[in-house]
């Protein structure tokens, strides 16, 4: 079966339809950000405002650090068989001030990293659901060059 | 001596005085190990032990403040009400704490602070848990709102990935080996093999490592902490009702400080289990972070400071998070942790030996006990009782840890 559409295993962290981008919260007080988006009370103790909305997170940044794990996570991790190891980096997002931690893209390891390298917002299949509807994940992928094709 | 407390939070609250000392009468814990038997079972041997070397009976116990645990049903929920059922009712008043890894740490301050207010004499803290095997998991249920629930289903992010962004972090940006952290475990399985509460008692080598998988890179399993079962337990009073007890005040281990400290926002480190660190982008970063200001507040408390510090059992989750850990405590400068473990300054017999219980890394973790023990470790080691693994001369000790979303605990003990 192969469908367009993408049904995301969360809904409202990112948007299914290319460019691909993680989606915050923005505080319309103080305009702080807020990853995963939220509503309701603003994280800032300075800030009294409970309007948070969402908003794109830039598409890009940059390696803060990164892992490559060799065990099968405990459910409710929905693990493959045979399982295959898998990376997971923590990006820095320079305008929003956030680090944000996501599977990197399927067959990028660690070896393949390093701490400052660019990379981008793409989606990927996480598992398959009862319904055999694949429900997919954002994961960081090394940055196409810019302007060039990806 | 005092540290410069100018930055982060006022200080006011927490002012330097011996009025707020409280001795430490008994300590007892269960050895850890991994048997699977009902939590209930090694906490009233940790109990009755800590009760024995306080020379105090049950009955007398005014106030008893349980350190809960999440993975053991109902009774883990109410961990003061259930021991106090244990051990036999007796009208007691209690409390039931958790805070993740902290929870010990916020059983001692629920007792520290009733004791202080003058609403009990002597108190008794206990934390015990049983493990299951493996990875600890998030609790049952499909929880989408739950960040931990979210984290692993979303992003298989164990707890060891994180102590690994950690390490990869110190290689990369510090110029760490992880030799270097294999060193911790070789110094810290040099102590516990003599601690007969360990549960792993066997000296590692660094050719060990080279046969140990790799959990998380760059962490194997070496690196990282198990999961235990284990008890620990205080009695814990007032120096007036030790006095009575004792006739003196002399050679009595004192609580000088505890400390269950928030990050301050926005927190820009990414730490077990956040998916993302708080946004840094309107807000400026506070001076100190998270763990550096556990320490500082601790300090500030007990109006001393790192160079005071004798010895420390601090939170190994990892090896490589120990050397934060020096760090963080002020033992030696951002980046140069792991010289100190290089140069002996942390093993027994060091300038200031860190984890002379073995750590974490001998112990494995039993959550609601782990606090407790740290704090039942660095009683004996001023006492001069931890035989095979004793600190010489030791006066002043410190206990930290961390539990997850924001829990920081520190305890500061003296004789």
């Amino acid at each position: 079966m192969t469908t367009k559409e993408r049904v995301p295993a969360v809904d409202g962290w990112f948007t299914t339809e290319e460019p691909y981008t993680l989606i915050g919260a923005r505080c319309g007080a103080c305009g702080t950000y807020v990853f995963p988006p939220r509503s309701g009370a603003c994280p800032n103790p300075d800030c009294a405002s409970t309007e948070l909305e969402p908003t794109p997170l830039s598409r890009r940044g940059r390696i803060w650090s990164y892992t490559e794990n060799h065990y099968a996570p405990p459910p409710p991790y929905v693990a493959a068989e045979p399982f295959e190891p898998y990376a997971l980096a923590a990006v820095e997002l320079e305008e929003e001030g956030l680090v944000i931690l996501g599977q990197v893209a399927k067959g990028v390891m660690a070896a393949d990293l390093e701490i400052g390298m660019e990379v981008e917002v793409d989606l990927q299949v996480l598992f398959t659901d009862d319904e055999g509807v694949d429900r997919w994940v954002w994961t960081w992928a090394p940055a196409a060059p810019q302007g060039g094709a990806s | 001596m005092g540290v410069d407390v100018g930055a982060g939070r006022p200080s006011g609250r927490c002012l330097v005085s011996d009025d707020r000392d409280l001795v430490v009468l008994g300590a007892g814990m269960h050895p850890w190990g991994k048997w699977g038997r009902n939590f209930v079972e090694y906490g009233l041997v940790a109990a009755r032990e800590a009760l024995a070397d306080a020379d105090v009976a049950w009955r007398d116990i005014e106030f008893v403040a349980g350190a809960d645990t999440i993975r053991n049903g109902y009774p883990g929920f109410v961990a003061g009400s259930t021991f106090s059922q244990a051990l036999g009712w007796t009208g007691a008043q209690i409390s039931s704490s958790y805070a993740a890894c902290a929870s010990g740490a916020q059983a001692l301050q629920s007792a520290r602070a009733q004791l202080l207010a003058g609403f009990a004499d002597v108190a008794m803290v206990i934390g015990a848990d049983t493990t299951p095997k493996g990875f600890f998991a998030p609790v049952g249920g499909e929880r989408k709102e739950d960040p931990d629930w979210q984290r692993f289903h979303l992003l298989g992010a164990t707890n060891p990935s994180f102590f690994a962004l950690n390490a990869r972090r110190r290689i990369d940006v510090f110029g760490d080996t992880p030799d270097d952290f294999a060193l911790v475990k070789v110094k810290n399985s040099k102590a516990g093999v003599h601690n007969p509460y360990a549960r792993f008692r066997k000296e590692f080598t660094l050719e060990d490592f080279a046969s140990s998988p790799i959990v998380s890179d760059p962490l194997r399993l070496l690196d990282v902490c198990a999961t235990s079962d284990g008890a620990a337990a205080l009695i814990i009073c007032t120096p007036e009702y030790a006095k009575r007890k004792l006739g003196t005040l002399e050679g009595t281990v004192r609580i000088k400080a505890v400390a269950n400290t928030t990050p301050t926002y926005p927190q820009v480190r990414l730490e077990l289990p956040d998916i993302a660190t708080d946004s840094w982008a309107v807000v400026t970063p506070p001076t100190h972070g998270f763990k550096d200001s556990i320490a500082r507040n601790a300090y500030e408390q007990a109006g001393l400071g790192p160079d005071d510090i004798d010895l420390a059992e601090v939170y190994d989750l990892s090896t490589a998070l120990e050397l934060d850990w020096y760090e963080n405590l002020g033992l030696c400068e951002v980046g140069e942790g792991a010289k100190l473990v290089r140069d002996g300054v942390t093993a027994i017999g060091g300038r200031v030996p860190v984890n002379p219980s073995g750590g974490l890394s001998s112990f494995g973790e039993a959550i609601p006990a782990q606090a407790i023990a740290q704090v039942c470790e660095l009683t004996w080691q001023l006492q001069g009782r931890a035989e095979g693994h004793q600190v010489e001369g030791a006066r002043v000790g410190l206990a930290i840890n961390q539990g997850l979303f924001g829990h920081g605990s520190c305890t500061i003990v003296t004789r």
